[in-house]
């Protein structure tokens, strides 16, 4: 009567099956660690929402001593790279209209002058404002460098000046990642979004394939059960979303410096349910789908809502409500908000709880749709 | 009921794909350890038929047993005991032999799996290759190892669908010895194919055409069943005379065969009549016993009146 029952046997002889087949299919093989790296470099590289060593002109019409003190205060913010030094208005206009420079600071003529009688110089900063998220951070990093740039250099009788050196007092309180260093933010949340990537792409091709080389009948026609099948083919795949997931931290600790605040076996035990709620997904998709191609398409049309509504490209809270609810549903949504907490904040297992429930429930509506529509027949 | 002298016995199997009916009404037994030909033009749902018997179809209608299990119930237990070649090669062509083997061996949970995968690498002389991946394989051996695989478990039924197709005359000889050295041992082989060679070393044949069951039996009671009369013809310009033969009354078939016409029909006064109307010296006429082909070619004519 074992036919009729889950057996372990049978599983196995999935599982060593799907390992060998990976193994001969290099390219596939060598993509899914590849892709991992690609979008490490992409996202953690090229994608910065906090722009810094923007290029910048100066034109400084006082060359005293306090403008070289305001100049070199610049350049140590991070923000502005002195690319040029522009002698005219015209000529400053120029840059900015060829976009050769971000900023121009223009330092006045009486700059010195005003700032020791305590009159408050004006420092003007044209900006190239057509992309504000680029110019946004720079722009706060002035102020607070206005107001604590001549500190060192007002001593002794000027010390009263320094009072009035600030017009207001911009202080910015962040959590957690206090620098706002995007790489901080970004790292930890490309592990959901790769994890989702490859995993629903790889298995969404698992069931389709065998029915597209006709290795489908064979199997139906041997005893195996339908749960031995999805779960056959899972497991493998979970061993290569944790070299995934290694990789990542990896290179989160050693090329972005991202902090570790928590458990990291906390991280990789959770990290179960959401690898596998994703190769389940990727599972029902391939018992939809008529073909590879089909296959492919579902998984990308799951991918970019997981990437978009997730909260890894935009803040979740700015969202929409409805793009809430969307996003609620996303395993991926959940598992940023594991990720980001324990690297970040220390979070424990009482603090991620909440997250882990709507990954579970994922996981056991995506496999139960997977088991039924998986045909044990070819009717 | 395991017991019971019949591997398949089946009544009524009858299988419908939208509108259209596939199989229509089949009634079916065959003896254990006997080899059962199955023929019939493409599309005339002999692969449908197999695919009910070992379990990956559900028939519409009809009842009946396999190995003594319901075919509609117990398809689970089916599956255990019954090996079912394909028609396409349906094995992993990136696994190796030994691989693909292994894997089938595993799923059937047959005992001492290494000895029983070695076994059988052997019987089929495939050790030497056993490393090869599947998908480097030409058609003959890649015939062997689908053979090898689903015989893997001890099947006490093989279903083999056109398992010869594409395979030269050399290795198709080898598989029927094989064949037959099973049933031998005892095992029940049910067998489609298109080569009448091989319909003439089944033990029983039947023969489908458009889902219906046109003829069974042993290649003898076929042959006696169709009542055909032949006449063969050699000499100059066939062409011309078989024109000149068709359509005359009694005349049913006119097939040209290399050098030879082969001239057919039911009611054998008639067809006298007709040949000596158009029977001259030039030509030597012979009445001959129908072959397995000509009865074929006229049960595939009178079904493509009857049901097309």
């Amino acid at each position: 009567m074992s036919a009729r029952r889950f057996t372990f046997h049978r599983l196995w002889a999935m599982v060593l099956k799907e390992f060998i087949q990976m193994k001969r299919d290099r390219v596939t093989f060598g993509m899914m660690v590849g892709i991992p790296l690609m979008q490490l470099m992409l996202f953690g590289f090229a994608i910065n929402s906090d722009p810094k060593h923007l290029p910048t002109a100066i034109r400084a019409a006082d060359q005293g001593p306090f403008a070289r003190t305001l100049v070199a205060a610049l350049r140590t913010s991070g923000y502005f790279t002195l690319v040029k030094e522009a002698s005219t208005e015209a000529e400053a206009r120029q840059l900015l209209q060829l976009g050769e420079v971000q900023f121009v600071i223009n330092i006045p003529e009486d700059f010195s002058r005003r700032l020791l009688r305590g009159e408050k110089p004006t420092v003007l900063i044209e900006a190239d404002a057509s992309d504000p998220s680029a110019t946004g951070p720079a722009v706060s990093a002035l102020r607070a460098i206005a107001d604590h740039v001549f500190d060192r250099d007002l001593t002794g009788p000027l010390a009263p000046l320094r009072a009035k050196a600030g017009p207001v007092d911009f202080q910015l309180h962040a959590h957690y990642n206090p620098e706002n260093i995007t790489q901080y933010n970004v790292v930890p949340g490309l592990m959901g979004v790769v994890l989702t990537m490859t995993m629903v792409v790889i298995t969404a091709l698992a069931i389709t394939r065998e029915r597209e080389r006709g290795t489908m009948e064979n199997l139906l026609a041997t005893p195996v059960r339908p749960f031995e099948v999805m779960v056959g083919k899972i497991l493998p795949y979970i061993a290569v979303g944790y070299i995934q997931v290694t990789l990542i931290l990896l290179a989160a600790r050693f090329i972005f410096g991202v902090p570790m605040v928590g458990n990291l076996v906390l991280l990789y035990a959770v990290s179960l349910l959401f690898i596998a709620a994703n190769l389940a997904v990727g599972i029902t998709f391939s018992t939809l789908a008529k073909n590879q191609l089909q296959a492919v398409q579902m998984a990308f049309f799951f991918f970019l809502p997981s990437i978009l509504l997730s909260g890894f490209m935009f803040p979740f809270r700015g969202m929409p409500e409805w793009a809430q609810w969307v996003g609620s549903v996303l395993p991926n949504t959940h598992f940023l908000r594991i990720v980001r907490g324990i690297l970040l904040k220390g979070n424990g297992l009482a603090e991620i709880t909440p997250e882990l429930w709507p990954l579970l429930a994922f996981l056991v509506v995506a496999m139960t749709i997977g088991v039924k529509r998986y045909r044990q027949t070819l009717d | 009921m395991s017991g019971s002298d019949y591997a398949i016995d089946v009544t009524g199997v009858t299988k419908r794909f939208g509108d259209k009916t596939v199989v229509n009404a089949i009634d079916l037994r065959v003896r254990r350890g006997e080899i059962y030909g199955f023929l019939g033009p493409n599309g005339s749902g002999k692969t449908t038929f197999i695919r009910m018997l070992c379990g990956l179809l559900t028939p519409d209608a009809g009842t009946g047993t396999c190995l003594g299990y319901d075919v509609r119930a117990q398809q689970a237990e089916i599956k255990r005991h019954v090996g079912y070649m394909t028609q396409k090669f349906s094995y992993y062509e990136d696994l190796s032999i030994r691989e693909n083997l292994d894997f089938i061996a595993r799923l059937y949970d047959v005992p001492d799996r290494r000895a029983a995968v070695q076994h059988s690498l052997e019987r089929l002389g495939l050790v030497n290759r056993s490393h090869q991946l599947a998908g480097e394989l030409s058609g003959g051996w890649k015939q062997r190892v689908a053979l090898a695989a689903c015989l893997i478990h001890q099947p006490q039924l093989l279903l083999l669908d056109e398992p010869t197709a594409g395979v030269d005359p050399k290795a198709r000889r080898e598989f029927w010895d094989e064949i037959h050295r099973l049933a031998a041992d005892g095992l029940t082989v049910l067998i489609t194919t298109h080569y009448m060679d091989e319909a003439e070393r089944c033990h029983r044949l039947a023969y489908l055409a458009y889902g219906n069951l046109l003829a069974h039996g042993t290649l003898v009671e076929v042959l006696a069943s169709a009542r055909l009369t032949t006449w063969t013809v050699t000499g100059p310009d066939l062409l011309a005379l078989a024109d000149s033969l068709r359509g005359r009354d009694g005349v049913e078939q006119v097939v040209a065969f290399g050098m030879t016409l082969h001239v057919s029909g039911r009611d054998a006064a008639k067809l006298d009549a007709a040949v000596a109307a158009v029977r001259s010296p030039r030509h030597e006429w012979r009445k001959t016993a129908s072959s397995l082909e000509d009865v074929f070619i006229g049960l595939m004519d009178q079904a493509k009146d009857n049901f097309a």
